[in-house]
C-alpha cells in the first residue's frame, strides 16, 4: 500500500548516534559544509562529514589535482585544509546553527597527530562524532595509509578511541585484499562504526605527452564507476561483522543509496554527486522517501540488510 | 548564485570549433558580473560526469551568453545542443574583474587570446557603459581563431587584432603587439584572459611597465563552489605562497599575486 511521502519514517539509529535520515555527505566532497548553504538546507540531511582536518593548515598536492574518467573522477588533492584552530573559530560556530549532525573527518601524519586533533576538537561543542580518516590515498607515497593493514588500523583506532569523548567512525580503504579483515581490526579496537569505501588508488595517462594526468601521479577514483565494488565491500563487511556500516561509493540517486542500505549499510554518504549537483544529497533524501512511500515501506531502517542472497 | 535547471538555448552561432550560445537564464543573467563563470552540465547521465566551467561572455536580465571552443568531450557535447534545448547551469560563480573607480575617461586595455576573449566582451561592454575608454587586443594563431571581431566593432568598442601567421591585423603574438603599444601609451589597467604562456608573458610585460594587470585563470574544476579544492593555482598571499582555489578567490587575480609555473 502506498504511503504519503511525509509519513515515511526516515530516522536512523547507529546505536551511538541518532540521525534525521540515513544520508550524510562524504568527507572531501562537501567542503566544510557552509559552501553548500546557498544550494540546499543542511537541516534536510542526516548529517554532514566535513573535509579532513589535520592539526595545522596543510598545503596539499601540486596541480593538476583532478582528472575525469568514464563515470568517475580521480582526485589527488592531498588533504589541503585550514587546520583545527581555523575550523573551530570560523566554521564550527556557523555549522552548529545548521541543524544537522556534524561529523568531523580527522587526519594525522602519525598516531599522535590524530590524537591531538581529537583532543582539540573534544573541547569544542557541536560535533556529533569523528570519522577517522585512516585511508586517504593521496598523502603518502603510493597511497600508503594505516587502513592497508590490520595492525596499524587496530593501534590507531585504539589510541584515538581512548583519547576521544565522542564516538569514532573509522573510514576504510578499498585498496586491500580483505576489507573484512581490516574492518574487524577496527571493530576489535573499539570503533563505533566503519565507513566504507574511500577512493580506489588509480591513475590516468596523457598518451601524447606520456605524462601522468595528475601532479601527484596517483590519485583516488570515486563516482559511479566504483559503485559496484563499493557495494560488494559493504555487503561483505555488513554480513560478517556486528559493527554498524556507513556505505558510500558512487551514490548519485536515492535508488543507489537504497541499494547500499539493502546490502547492509545503516546509513550512507553521498560524495562526488555533490560536485555535479550541490543539492544532490538533499535530492537523495527526497528520492529515498518517495521510493519508500510508493512501495508502502513505513520505515527506511526496515530495509537495512534485507538483501535476499541465494 | 543559483542552479537553473530549466535554462534554454535561445540562439546558437558557430565558426568551426568556436561557438556562441545565447541562453535564457534570468537568475544567472541578473547577477552576473564580468569575469564570473558558470558550471554547465553537458549530459544528464554520468559521462561526462562533471559540469564544465565556462566564462560568461555577456549577460542581461534575461540570461547570459557563452563563447567557447570545443576542447574535449564535454564542450563537444555542449556544442551539439540545438536552439530550444534545456540546459542545466550553476552560477554566476567566482569573483570578476575590478572596474576602476572613477571609470569615466580612464584608458583600459583588454587582451584576449583565442577562446580567452570570452569574458572580455562582457567586461568591455560594462567598461564602455561606465564611460571608460576600453581598447581590446584580440589575438589568435590565424584569422579563424578570432571570429567574433565584429561583435566588438558593432558595440563601438575599439579593437586591435593580431594573428601569429599574419593572416589578419598585426603579424605576431598579441603580447608583442601590447608590448609595442605600451612603449607609446599607458592605460590605467590591463585585463587579460588567454593561454597560460600568453598571460605569463603579459604579466612580465605589464610589470616591467609598472601597469596594474588582472588575469583570469583557467582550470579543470570539480565543483566550482570551493568545496573540492581541485582547481588551485600558486598565489602570493599575506601569509606566504599558497595553493589558492581559482573558483572561489578567482578566477581573476591581480598580476602581482600570481606565481606562474
Amino acid at each position: 500500500m502506498a504511503l504519503t511521502a511525509g509519513s515515511v519514517d526516515l530516522t536512523t539509529d547507529l546505536g551511538f548516534l541518532k540521525l534525521r535520515n540515513p544520508v550524510l555527505t562524504a568527507s572531501g566532497t562537501f567542503g566544510y559544509g557552509l559552501e553548500f548553504g546557498p544550494y540546499l538546507d543542511l537541516a534536510r540531511l542526516g548529517g554532514i562529514v566535513v573535509k579532513g582536518l589535520y592539526y595545522r593548515p596543510r598545503g596539499g598536492n601540486p596541480p593538476p589535482r583532478l582528472v575525469e574518467t568514464p563515470s568517475g573522477l580521480i582526485n589527488a588533492i592531498g588533504l589541503q585544509g585550514v587546520g583545527v584552530e581555523a575550523f573551530a573559530a570560523k566554521v564550527l560556530p556557523e555549522l552548529r546553527r545548521a541543524g544537522t549532525a556534524v561529523v568531523v573527518n580527522v587526519c594525522g601524519a602519525d598516531d599522535d597527530e590524530y590524537a591531538a586533533v581529537v583532543e582539540f576538537l573534544d573541547r569544542q561543542e557541536g560535533i556529533a562524532a569523528y570519522e577517522l580518516n585512516i585511508s586517504c590515498p593521496n598523502v603518502k607515497k603510493e597511497g600508503a595509509c594505516p587502513a592497508l593493514a590490520p595492525r596499524p588500523t587496530y593501534d590507531l583506532v585504539k589510541r584515538v578511541k581512548a583519547a576521544s569523548r565522542r564516538p569514532i567512525i573509522t573510514k576504510l580503504s578499498p585498496n586491500v585484499t580483505s576489507i573484512v579483515e581490516i574492518a574487524q581490526a577496527a571493530a576489535e579496537a573499539g570503533t563505533d562504526a566503519v565507513a566504507l569505501v574511500n577512493t580506489f588508488l588509480a591513475m590516468a595517462v596523457d598518451l601524447e605527452t606520456r605524462r601522468p594526468k595528475l601532479g601527484n601521479v596517483y590519485g583516488g577514483l570515486s563516482g559511479p564507476a566504483i559503485k559496484p565494488i563499493a557495494l560488494r565491500m559493504v555487503h561483505q563487511v555488513a554480513s560478517r561483522l556486528d559493527v554498524p556500516v556507513i556505505g558510500m561509493g558512487g551514490i548519485m540517486t536515492g535508488v543507489d543509496a537504497l541499494e547500499f542500505l539493502v546490502a547492509g549499510a545503516a546509513a550512507v554518504e553521498v560524495g562526488t554527486a555533490s560536485f555535479v549537483d550541490p543539492d544532490a544529497a538533499a535530492r537523495v533524501v527526497d528520492e529515498i522517501e518517495a521510493w519508500c512511500a510508493a512501495r508502502g515501506v513505513a520505515a527506511v531502517r526496515d530495509l537495512v540488510g534485507t538483501l535476499r542472497t541465494p | 548564485m543559483a542552479i537553473e535547471r530549466d535554462a534554454r538555448l535561445r540562439e546558437a552561432q558557430s565558426w568551426g570549433d568556436f561557438h556562441r550560445f545565447v541562453i535564457d537564464a534570468p537568475a544567472v543573467g541578473r547577477e552576473a558580473r564580468p569575469g564570473q563563470f558558470v558550471m554547465v552540465r553537458v549530459s544528464d547521465g554520468t559521462a561526462p560526469l562533471l559540469r564544465r566551467p565556462l566564462g560568461i561572455h555577456d549577460a542581461d536580465g534575461n540570461g547570459f551568453e557563452l563563447f567557447f571552443k570545443v576542447a574535449g568531450r564535454g564542450t563537444e557535447i555542449l556544442s551539439q545542443k540545438k536552439v530550444g534545448d534545456r540546459l542545466d547551469v550553476l552560477g554566476p560563480l567566482g569573483r570578476g574583474f575590478t572596474i576602476p573607480a572613477p571609470a569615466e575617461g580612464t584608458a583600459v586595455w583588454l587582451v584576449g587570446g583565442g577562446r580567452g576573449i570570452a569574458p572580455l566582451f562582457f567586461l568591455a561592454r560594462r567598461l564602455a557603459e561606465a564611460k571608460a575608454r576600453p581598447v581590446v587586443f584580440y589575438g589568435g594563431r590565424t584569422s579563424a581563431d578570432i571570429p567574433i571581431r565584429g561583435r566588438f566593432e558593432r558595440a563601438g568598442i575599439e579593437l586591435i587584432c593580431s594573428t601569429d601567421d599574419g593572416s589578419f591585423g598585426f603579424a605576431g603574438l598579441v603580447t608583442a603587439l601590447v608590448s609595442r603599444e605600451l612603449d607609446k601609451s599607458r592605460p590605467a589597467i590591463v585585463y587579460a584572459c588567454g593561454p597560460d604562456p600568453m598571460m605569463k608573458a603579459l604579466a612580465a610585460i605589464t610589470a616591467r611597465h609598472g601597469v596594474p594587470a588582472e588575469f583570469s585563470l583557467e582550470s579543470v574544476m570539480g565543483c566550482g563552489i570551493g568545496a573540492c579544492w581541485g582547481c588551485v593555482h600558486r598565489i602570493r598571499g599575506a601569509g606566504g605562497d599558497d595553493w589558492v582555489k581559482i573558483c572561489e578567490e578567482g578566477p581573476v587575480f591581480p598580476g602581482e599575486r600570481i606565481l606562474w609555473p
